[in-house]
């Protein structure tokens, strides 16, 4: 079942012949024909386009070539743009949008050999803890299809999680790749802020959103990272650092590593089932060689209101050219105003719109000082905070969410208790910093749980590293849930 | 809904249906007060973050770049005209 | 009561670089519609936006010709506003640290020079064209993102002809340092105007008007000339003037309402997070400062206190850069340099025009012709001969003294020779030799122009016409 493999699994394959890519191609394509009605991962995708891909990898490894995906089946979240694809953004607005453009990633992944396939599902937008928000309906939880997958790149972890893909790549601007991964028990690892080109990304709230991997391994996301990552000419806010080998980090010893635990993560709500798991994953760690102490964050209480400023206020103008002039599903109208209001009332989904009317008025005039100005002082503060922690501590450990995965529709109608679930991931987007959530143990029903690692700018092989060491002691990443 | 967050949605060019304004209104509302939050923090003389990373003079040289083709550029558009992108009659 | 006008103006002038300022597709007037358009100006969703660093140098030149200071902080923000031609709805531009402040430019202005502060000069983008038909408007986006420099004076026009020669000025500062083209017709310059009045020797200022895009200096003369006498004639009448935008029709000649200040825009101006800042190092803006080159009037008033020109010859000399420069080297150390002045601009031009060569490709010395004067201050040839000489010299390269020694048109001034040409002049025309001494002065030139003519133009004219009076009145 060449589906369920991992990246190194199937490569290991691909290289020795045991495996062809059409096969591992045409394995996923049955995979989501048998399970995708149950999860609704995936809004489209193209399974001739996906072969003809596959073949063309096939032949390149006929002829001796070599390349860290060549012939692997990644799902691209449907905010990426992929030359010929179509590109939602789950979302009705963008109509019938067929990308005429690569993303800098989705060059990357070319260059790499992958068959790109398949457009996932997610919150419209990257708006949301649930993928609820779908245009397209929403994905669902494999390990209990009544419950949400986490969001906003839930259809990324139900694929890689339902083993509909190898690898998914996927947006995290406030814990969207981590959350989801967390409720789906697969890997995902939010790279730091500049790490990644976000060119070709549909922005979102862009000093925070960054592009990685969902993976079914630690190993998978170092491969995915080590692609990806690297300077870009189209993006500024691209750092221009060389690229580590993130493989040779991955050495499984912990030992004099120095992990945090803050103690204002012991927050109201936290679940105790959540808090055991977590608890019993960093005394893991810590008898793998890796030395805990307790580190203080003391603006932690800040960072979601913070982020809700920030993010809405970027997001409102960056989504102000979804109009119908250029592109889009357009509604008529007697002036181009009205013919505005008219598509962006019917084409944006009651979340969006909810933000974009939040950013408008935090930027909105009287209000700049009150709200967004303020709130990037407290970004600083809080940004501080972690810089002072990263003196003491190499790496900090939290839960990724506070709950297992919760119910389709329980928080639908209280946008802010939804948004108080993102407490863990958030200030990684913040701050700025990288972060991975690795699979850390199940609730007594049978959900996902997470374990959060956060790493200092650039810390990458030292999150890898941790997260690595303790997925090769556990057994938790291996779990797959009963599905079709 | 609160008449300055009426103001917003106007700039922000979204038609809502009456029940939507009034569900939005009251979240937005809450969303409000929660993030006064920030209000309880003395933030006299912190410096604002725009940017997560601190990297400036990011130029470009004056040097062309192949330009899209004028079909890819047009594909999606939902009404053209002459090569232009035909929108509602603009008066000022 | 007697009322005075406060006009300020902001002007958009479109920047000279082959590419636009996010992207790489050409800055390019004239072509197709939406042919040199990519997914960043077309502003598709994903797409980021990466500085043009010769937009950058440009205005920071700019800045500089217009005495401003170069800050070493310059940010981008967000102007968020819809409008078809906008891609993103928003516009990037440089709000509260703009790349240049504070300056001021000089210009002649009726009898004497008028200063205006600048400001700011920032850098944002352009948008896209709309063209409007019956019952709906299409948008080329080909100029949507072309880089602008929008220049802003601070309230110190007072007159509506002053306005028009302080555009005039800087279209020529502009010009002049390559910073823009600033073609009229390829809609390359747009202003908009603030006008208020107030009673003189009232300080604060009157309730502003704004007269936007408009694209024709004559335009703005006389939109400003119309808009000042109404605000002067409601104020007269009794009646209040309110803040607002109004817009200038230019085929009826007058002005009218677009919005109040009540339906301003609300902008939600704030810092791009795409964009990062702007930081030029002190090297970084001394190699700009080097290219800096000097402004028009500053070069017509140093002409003329340099080389005793006139205005004229001096505007000459502006308006053609590269003349004044050949100019300047030709009359190093020349005794006349008005005479050098006259070499220069008629033959000199003429020459280079018949021939379409430039003052490079010139074969003689720069100092040749300062030395083709000296000769003829010095009567060593005539003014006539000098002419033949500069065409030899043209030619060949060689130098003048040169040419008269090798052809022998050395200026003759020896009497006896002289006197021998005017006899024989005199005898072979016997009736125009009778006319003069019957008082027909007029004839004298005839017979001066024979004796040229028979020493083959080299004879002192001056000594000619004296002898042959002497020879007839005697």
């Amino acid at each position: 079942m060449p589906h369920t493999l991992t990246i190194s699994q199937l490569t290991d394959k691909l290289a020795q012949g045991e495996l062809s890519s059409r096969e591992a191609t045409q394995s996923c394509l049955d995979r989501i024909a048998a399970v995708d009605g149950q999860l609704n991962a995936f809004i489209s995708h193209d399974p001739e386009d996906a072969l003809a891909q596959a073949d063309a990898a096939d032949a390149a490894l006929a002829s001796g070539k070599s390349k860290p995906l060549l012939g692997v089946p990644i799902a691209m979240k449907d905010v990426i743009a992929v030359n010929g694809h179509p590109l939602n953004c789950a979302s009705k607005i963008l109509g019938d949008f067929n990308s005429p453009y690569d993303a800098t990633v989705t060059e990357k992944l070319r260059e790499a050999g992958a068959v790109i396939f398949g457009r996932v599902n997610m919150d419209e937008f990257a708006m949301g803890s649930s993928t609820e928000n779908s245009a397209f309906g929403p994905a669902r939880n494999p390990w209990n299809p009544d419950c949400i997958p986490g969001g906003s790149s839930g259809g990324s972890a139900v694929a890689v999680a339902a083993d509909e893909c190898i690898a998914s790549l996927a947006s995290d601007t406030g814990g969207s790749i981590r959350q989801p991964a967390a409720l789906c028990g697969c890997v995902g690892l939010k790279p730091t802020y500049g790490r990644v080109s976000r060119y070709g990304l549909v922005a979102f709230a862009s000093s925070l959103d960054q592009v990685g991997p969902l993976t079914k391994d630690v190993r998978d996301a170092a491969t995915m990272l080590g692609v990806i990552a690297g300077e870009d000419k189209r993006d500024s806010t691209n750092v221009p650092e060389p690229v580590p080998d993130y493989i040779a980090a991955l050495t499984g010893d912990v030992k004099g590593l120095k992990i945090g635990l803050p103690k204002e993560y012991q927050v109201e709500g936290l679940d105790p089932e959540v808090k055991a798991a977590t608890e019993a994953a960093v005394a893991k760690l810590e008898k793998q060689g890796a030395e805990v102490k307790e580190i203080s964050l003391p603006h932690t209480q800040y960072a979601i209101a913070t982020y809700y400023i920030i993010a809405t206020a970027e997001a409102s103008t960056n989504l102000a050219r979804f109009e119908g002039v250029r592109y889009g599903a357009r509604v008529d109208g007697a002036s181009p105003e009205e013919m505005n209001r008219a598509t962006r009332g019917a084409g944006f989904g009651e979340e969006v719109k909810r933000r974009i009317i939040l950013g408008t008025y935090v930027l909105s005039s009287g209000y700049y000082d009150a709200y967004y100005l303020r709130a990037q002082k407290v970004r600083t503060l809080i940004r501080q905070d972690f810089l002072n922690a990263f003196k003491e501590v190499d790496l900090i450990a939290s839960p990724t969410t506070p709950t297992p995965a919760f119910k389709i529709g329980e928080k639908a109608n209280d946008p802010l208790q939804m948004y108080l679930s993102d407490i863990f991931t958030i200030s990684c987007n913040v701050a700025g910093l990288c972060g991975i959530s690795i699979p850390c143990g199940f609730s007594v029903s049978g959900l996902p749980l997470g374990l959060q690692l956060l790493g200092k700018p650039f810390g990458e092989p030292d999150l890898l590293r941790a997260a690595h060491a303790y997925e090769q002691a556990t057994e938790w990443h291996t779990k797959r849930p009963k599905i079709g | 809904m609160r008449e300055d967050l009426q103001h917003a949605v106007k700039l922000a060019r979204i038609e809502l249906s009456a029940e939507e304004e009034e569900r939005l209104g009251s979240q937005l509302g809450d969303i409000l007060k929660y993030v006064d939050k920030l209000n309880e923090l003395d933030v006299e003389g912190v410096e604002p973050t725009a940017h997560a990373v601190p990297l400036t003079n990011v130029l470009r040289e004056d040097e062309p770049r192949e330009s899209l083709s004028h079909e890819a550029a047009m594909r999606n558009a939902p009404k053209t005209s002459n090569g232009l992108f035909i929108v509602p009659k603009i008066v000022e | 009561m007697t009322y005075e006008a406060v006009i300020g103006l902001e002007t958009h002038v479109q920047l000279r670089t082959r590419t636009k300022m996010w992207c790489g597709c050409a800055n390019e007037y004239g072509a197709e519609a939406n042919t040199n358009v990519c997914p960043v100006c077309i502003g598709l969703p994903g797409v980021l936006p990466v500085p043009n660093a010769e937009a950058l140098r440009k205005t920071a030149l700019a800045g500089m010709l217009l005495n401003c200071d170069v800050p070493s902080y310059a940010k981008w923000d967000r102007k968020n506003y819809f409008y078809p031609d906008n891609p993103k709805n928003y516009q990037l531009t440089q709000l509260d640290f703009p790349s240049t402040i504070e300056g001021f430019v000089e210009f002649e202005f009726g009898e004497g020079i008028e200063r205006v502060r600048i400001n700011r000069a920032h850098l944002e983008e352009d948008v896209g064209k709309s063209t409007h038909f019956s019952d709906y408007s299409g948008v080329d986006f080909n100029r949507a993102g072309v880089p602008l420099l929008e220049i802003v004076t601070e309230p110190d026009l007072t007159d509506a002809d002053m306005a028009y020669d302080y555009l005039n000025a800087l279209k020529a500062i502009l010009e002049y340092g390559g910073v823009s083209d600033c073609n009229m017709e390829k809609g390359q310059v747009r202003c908009d105007v603030n006008i208020s009045v107030r009673p003189i020797g009232q300080t604060e200022l009157g309730e502003k008007v704004e007269i936007k895009n408009m694209n024709s200096f004559s335009g703005v003369r006389r939109a400003a000339s119309y808009e000042i006498e109404r605000q002067i004639g409601v104020l007269r009448e009794g009646g209040t003037l309110v803040q607002e935008t109004r817009r200038w029709d230019d085929a009826v000649g007058i002005t009218e309402s677009m919005r109040t200040k009540e339906d301003a825009h609300d902008y939600r101006y704030f810092p791009d997070p795409d964009l990062m800042p702007h930081t030029p190092s002190e090297e970084w803006i001394a190699e700009v400062r080097a290219s800096v080159m000097e402004l028009p009037l500053a070069r017509k008033q140093r002409l003329m206190a340099d080389y005793q020109l006139p205005a004229s010859d001096a505007e000459v000399f502006v308006g053609d850069a590269a003349l004044g420069d050949y100019f300047e080297v030709a009359a190093k150390g020349a005794k006349n340099p008005k005479a050098v002045a006259n070499w220069v601009m008629n033959n000199l031009q003429a020459k280079l025009t018949e021939t379409g060569g430039s003052t490079a490709d010139l074969k003689f010395e720069s100092s040749a012709i300062g030395e083709l004067v000296r000769l003829v201050e010095d009567s060593k040839i005539n003014s006539r001969i000098a002419q033949d000489v500069f065409s030899e010299m043209f030619e060949s390269g060689k130098a003048p003294a040169v040419i008269v020694e090798e052809k022998g048109l050395s200026q003759v001034s020896d009497s006896a020779e002289l006197e021998a040409f005017c006899n024989e002049a005199i005898e072979a025309n016997p009736g125009p030799a009778q006319d003069f001494r019957n008082g027909k002065e007029t004839a004298l030139n005839f017979l001066k122009g024979q004796v040229m003519k028979a020493s083959c133009g080299k004879a002192n004219p001056q000594m000619v016409g004296e002898l042959l009076k002497k020879i007839l009145g005697s």
